[in-house]
């Protein structure tokens, strides 16, 4: 590692430090593709080559049948639909959880930082420490509380859970980025004679579009990649992608397709990898935000 | 607690002034509101209800007698949540460790203007997008005795080669820090980075007239004013272990033998399949806990210490 040793800041020449910077670089980049790289090349091969082991090596005879496999016809369970099921219930659970909880987000987030209520300081402060308490503290009471009000294992179900977990992160998101903007721009507003709803429609949201973006990738990916939710609260006819790949993985009689299995994975990890390439940089800033800093 | 209502301004010039604020500041109230609700039936009422069923009796229906500490004297004598709890301490010490260094070193190499510095960047965070049970999948796949690293390495020559950690009751809990840290990794990375692009560059020039050898401005310079950073790394990453569930139920459910459970399986297993709801709870208590001692520090000296401001 010695030979890593950065050499000053702006080297022109490939010193030995500078071989020994890019071979770190390479050799990590490797390892973090390596189950991506095994994942694509496992789902293109037909079963007999990858008994053959070479887990690594390209397909000889490359083949898309295990995707159209996985997506319609792999079994999970007793069912046998494929895990396009899935994906579809994914995406009925993503989008109404996704609007909502932003919405919620940016009106606790604009009533908290220009809005002087009495309360809701303490309030936000639960809130906040409400996002490092595991969700195990809460389940079962959610559980009976559903099943009692009737909506237990329901899509409205699963989709309020979402926007009740989502609340700390939404709001300390919009909350920070609201505290940010000039105050003089909410005092004119309402000198003109603002109301609540009025400012925030007319002079706020328009001005909310890159905390917007960043909630919106923040959530889906979150919504998306979301297991221990779904598990509990979607009930079976909504089991959303993430629990159908488990179950394909983890539930299959005989000999496991892993061709397929890797495909299933691969197509449940569309979604949240295509917001991550096409999103960029906004996808750090996502983070950073939702990061619980303060 | 204090309900939500409306703040009279603090010197009201006149009476009619405060009653048109309140009036104006009442729609504020309202869309609060919910959330309030929230806060109270969810975070503060499940939680109370929560510890309320770890003192009773409670198995497949909810009970509300009072059966004192039992179930915690039978959950600390249950084999299987002080494996979880062992293997969360594990997991925790190695994920959170191995996260920051590797993390830390990622962005010190990134930082030296490297050519497809961008490339670099996305290849370290894209595990970050994915969800654990890929994650989990993924990394079964490969660490699979049969067919993945163990026989590849086989393959190659070399015959006697080992690596069935995945299937090694002693060694399968290093098999979800593997992957853990697969996932993690980046995201410290990225925090780290946004430290470092922040130091002024002028710190380079003086080590450099001083002769300070880089490795030490390093440790003694760049470290410590990357202190935010660690402590913001340090607090996701460990939220992220409390919540150590899919990940596990994707790559090991567990195993072998009860080699790999972790304390949110546990209290999962017993709430929704072994129709034990007294020990889940109490398990759920304990986990709840243990992360309030480990966040009342913080949370105090981030928010009560500085008085006043409230960042």
């Amino acid at each position: 590692m010695n030979a890593a040793e950065p050499q000053g800041r702006r080297p022109r020449h490939l010193t030995a430090g500078r071989i020994g910077i890019y071979a770190f670089l390479i050799t990590a980049a490797l390892f973090f593709m390596l189950p991506l790289w095994i994942m694509v090349v496992t789902s293109l091969k037909p079963m007999e080559e990858i008994r053959l082991g070479n887990i690594l090596a390209l397909p000889a005879a490359m083949t898309f049948e295990a995707w159209t496999k996985a997506w319609s016809s792999a079994c999970t369970g007793l069912e046998c639909n494929g895990i396009s099921v899935g994906f579809w219930n994914s995406v009925r659970i993503l989008i109404p959880s996704v609007i909502l909880s932003i919405i919620a987000g940016a009106i606790n987030g604009y009533a908290l930082s220009f809005w002087r209520v009495r309360g809701a300081n303490v309030m936000f402060g639960i809130l906040l420490l409400g996002a490092f308490i595991p969700y195990q503290v809460f389940l079962y009471p959610l559980v009976r509380i559903f099943s009692l009000t009737g909506i237990y294992n329901s899509l409205t179900c699963i989709v309020l859970v979402h926007v009740i977990f989502g609340l700390p992160t939404m709001t300390l998101l919009f909350r920070n980025y609201y505290a940010g903007l000039p105050i003089e721009l909410f005092k004119a507003a309402r000198i003109d004679g603002g109301g609540f709803w009025t400012i925030f429609l007319r002079v706020i949201l328009p001005m909310s579009t890159p905390i917007l973006v960043v909630a919106t990738i923040l959530q889906v990916t979150g919504i998306w990649n979301d297991f221990i939710f779904g598990l509990t609260f979607a009930g079976r006819e909504n089991l959303p992608m993430t629990v159908q790949l488990n179950n394909i993985v983890n539930s299959t009689q005989g000999e496991r397709a892993y061709n397929v299995d890797m495909a299933a994975t691969m197509l449940a990890a569309l979604v949240p990898l295509v917001v991550y390439f096409v999103s960029g940089r906004w996808f750090v800033r996502g983070i950073a935000a939702g990061a619980v800093k303060g | 607690m204090d309900t939500i209502s409306i703040r009279a301004p603090s010197v009201p010039s006149s009476g009619a002034k405060v009653r048109r604020s309140v009036r104006t500041r009442l729609p504020a109230a309202f869309a609060l509101l919910p959330t309030a609700l929230v806060v109270l039936v969810v975070y503060i009422g499940c939680m109370l209800w929560t510890v309320r069923l770890s003192f009773t009796s409670s198995t497949l229906l909810p009970k509300l007698d009072w059966f004192g500490f039992t179930q915690y004297t039978r959950l600390f004598a249950n084999d299987r949540f002080v494996t979880s709890a062992e293997n969360i301490v594990i997991f925790g010490a190695l994920f959170i460790s191995g996260c920051l260094i590797i993390g830390f070193l990622l962005a010190v190499f990134i930082e030296q203007n490297v050519r497809g510095e961008g490339l670099f960047r996305t290849v370290f965070l894209y595990p970050y997008a994915m969800s654990f049970v890929v994650t989990g999948v993924a990394w079964q796949w490969f660490l699979n005795p049969g067919l993945g690293l163990q026989k590849l390495v086989r393959d190659m020559g070399f015959e006697s080669f080992t690596f069935d950690w995945l299937v090694n009751q002693r060694m399968a809990i290093y098999t979800i820090v593997i992957a853990g840290l697969w996932h993690g990794s980046g995201l410290t990375m990225a925090i780290m980075l946004a430290g470092l692009r922040g130091i002024d560059k002028d710190l380079w020039k003086a080590a450099k007239i001083d002769g300070i050898p880089t490795w030490r401005v390093y440790t003694s310079v760049v470290l410590p004013l990357l202190r935010p950073m660690v402590v913001t790394a340090t607090v996701l990453l460990a939220t992220g272990v409390v919540k150590l569930y899919d990940l596990v139920v994707a790559m090991t459910l567990g195993g072998p033998g009860i080699a790999t459970e972790v304390p949110a399986k546990f209290v999962m297993d017993h709430l929704f399949e072994r129709n034990n709801i007294g020990l889940g709870t109490a398990a759920a208590t304990i986990m709840l806990i243990t992360v309030v001692s480990v966040l009342a520090p913080w949370v105090y000296t981030r928010y009560v210490r500085p008085q006043g401001r409230h960042a």
